[in-house]
């Protein structure tokens, strides 16, 4: 274990945090101070990019150190630093599709971008938390933020609904959260997952009910943050409601979030019971692959389809977690980075589609889009494609390396289960594909403008795209280079 | 586990003692309601209106205000106690969390969270 012995305090270790928590703020003040109209208001968007630029660039810098800040409760080494950056990133391509939309849809308040950048440090909190409390902590600043910003559209009923939903259920599964991290400490008399893992092993790897008890209810206020299925319920109304840009960050953030805390939590400091939670989360992985895939056949709204979607990516990802070994945590490193892409590329799509007060969401607003705007066309199935599974796509490539790790470790099953799944989803991908390509405009396409910001963020997720699915190998490289140090 | 018993055994307790002060004084007590019995107690005053009435939602951003600042002081008493302990760390540490509080006093007060009308 390199450097445990430097437990110090070490402020500059949290120096991306702190200066994404500056800008915040800053923008803040800057919004309230300025006397022009909410729609003019384009520095917001700006300054709040440079902030993300900034700390991307300082979190750049720690590469290769691993070292532990505040007495052990924070941790920088290779595998925060790299959700660090697709936090950074999720946060910059959703700034970059925000701009306009929220000037579009009338939302363009100071607090918009603040809330995106703090939920981002609750991400980085999370992933770099090496107790349960301080990923509980980065869990809290992330969730709250984001329940501010799904509410964001006051004025339009379902916005409202979808907040106060994700507010009520996501207090609740919180609660579980908490919950579990007291049985666990009542078990362990400890919060550092090292040394629950050390006090594991000096029972011989054998847990008491206490803390299997504790360690199923943080399964479950995890599972609800990565919705996962037993309790997805919320995804469809709230990734509806929420504002479209809004969708595409929470359909990324919280769930890379989720699965930071997961991996590390279940390979740190339950690594060495593995047959205890493997079956749980075997089942959680099937069941959440199989309710994402099955419902997402008959939504007739973009956005819905999406957040079940969204649901199976999760499961597919639960199915590296069961796998657990080195492989299984790369494999969930890059394809987060490459759901990354294509989830905030398709719903830059959508925002480009919907027009003001999202008028256009249903699938069918997609028929004969390709005989209007066959760039906007390709770069959709292209994203679609991805999400499906299709070489030489990211989505490919992040699909056969999780089903490798899966196999590797002798789940075979799962890994099947997972490959039908797959299949399955390509109907619903396709479907919009179809509808874009073979059947005639249903209704007048208006002339659609593309802004500069929102033409950035589509060419970076395609450019993403493309590149993780033919050149693999040097991200792969760095997700291999960023595995946990287990036990 | 078998240390947790005692616990158990007082919740047992606590809960028993609850039910059956109730259920005697419902078993027991005389019930003779009257009109003025049965209308709720505004502080002595006689009620005026229904209670259930929709209020302001600036209440309820008073009352957000109120506990934001309120956790400042709360947080001020341990750090007073074990300040000479915490010598220039806890000062400078302090000074940084009173700053963030007066960004968002000023950003409330901006904002016109502070005005009534």
């Amino acid at each position: 274990m390199p450097n445990t012995s430097i437990m110090t305090f070490n402020i500059l270790s949290i120096l991306p945090v702190l200066i994404l928590a500056g800008f915040g703020m800053m923008v803040l003040v800057v919004d309230v101070l300025s006397s022009r109209k909410m729609g003019e208001k384009n520095f917001l968007a700006y300054l709040s990019l440079i902030g993300v630029v900034i700390a991307a660039f300082l979190s750049k810098n720690f590469t290769g150190t691993t070292l532990f800040s505040f007495y052990g409760a924070y941790t920088i080494d290779n595998y925060s630093l790299f959700f660090q950056f697709v936090f950074l990133l999720c946060a910059g391509l959703t700034i970059l599709i925000s701009k306009n939309y929220v000037q579009r849809e009338n939302i363009n308040y100071g607090e918009y971008y603040t809330l995106i950048l703090f939920s981002t440090i609750g991400m980085i909190l999370m992933a770099s938390g090496a107790d349960l409390l301080n990923i509980f902590i980065g869990l809290e600043i992330m969730s709250i933020s984001i329940y501010i910003l799904v509410g964001m559209k006051r004025t339009r009923l379902t916005s409202n609904e979808a907040s106060l939903k994700y507010f009520l259920l996501g207090a609740f599964s919180t609660g579980f959260l908490l919950y579990g991290i007291a049985l666990v400490y009542g078990a362990t008399g400890t919060i550092s997952l090292r040394q629950i893992a050390v006090f594991i092993a000096g029972k011989g790897g054998v847990l008491d009910p206490l803390l299997l008890a504790g360690m199923g209810l943080i399964i479950v206020g995890i599972g609800f943050k990565i919705a996962s299925a037993p309790f997805h319920a919320w995804v469809p109304d709230v990734y509806e409601g929420a504002p479209t840009a809004i969708t595409a960050f929470m359909a990324v953030g919280p769930k890379a979030a989720g699965f930071a805390a997961f991996l590390r939590i279940f390979f740190i400091a339950f690594g060495q019971v593995h047959q205890d939670w493997e079956k749980i989360i075997w089942i959680l992985a099937v069941l959440t692959m199989t309710t994402g895939n099955i419902i997402a056949l008959i939504q007739t709204n973009i956005k819905r389809m999406l957040a079940y979607s969204s649901i199976a990516h999760a499961g597919y990802l639960l199915i590296a977690l069961v796998a657990a070994n080195n492989m299984s945590v790369s494999a969930i490193l890059f394809y987060l980075l490459a759901y990354l892409f294509m989830n905030i590329g398709a719903f830059a799509i959508v925002i480009v589609i919907s027009q003001k007060e999202d008028s256009f969401l249903k699938i069918s607003d997609f028929s004969g889009l390709a005989y209007k705007h066959p760039r906007l066309a390709i770069a959709m199935t292209l994203f679609l494609l991805s999400m499906a599974g299709i070489p030489p796509t990211a989505g490919f490539v992040g699909k056969f390396y999780i089903f490798s790790s899966a196999i590797k470790s002798g789940y075979v099953l799962l890994a099947i289960i997972g490959v039908i799944n797959s299949v399955i989803a390509v109907f619903y991908y396709l479907r919009v594909t179809v509808a874009m390509y073979m059947r005639g405009p249903e209704r007048e396409f208006q002339p659609l403008t593309l802004s500069p910001f929102i033409f950035v963020a589509i060419i970076i997720s395609i450019i993403g795209t493309i590149q993780l699915g033919i050149f693999p190998a040097k991200v792969l490289e760095i997700a291999q280079r960023s595995i946990l140090l287990l036990r | 586990m078998i240390h947790y018993l005692p616990i158990l055994i007082l919740f047992f307790i606590a809960l028993g003692f609850a039910l059956t002060n109730v259920g005697i004084s419902e078993i027991l007590g005389r019930k003779r309601p009257t009109k003025e019995k049965l209308t709720p107690y505004e502080c002595g005053v006689e009620p005026v209106g229904s209670a259930h009435e929709r209020f302001s939602v600036k209440f309820y951003l008073i009352a957000m205000l109120f506990v934001v600042f309120d956790i400042e002081v709360v947080f001020m008493y341990p750090w007073a106690v074990a300040f000479k302990s915490l010598k220039l760390f806890g000062f400078i540490e302090m000074l940084i969390f009173i700053g963030i509080l007066l960004i968002c006093y000023f950003y409330i007060w901006k904002r016109g969270g502070l005005e009534w009308e």
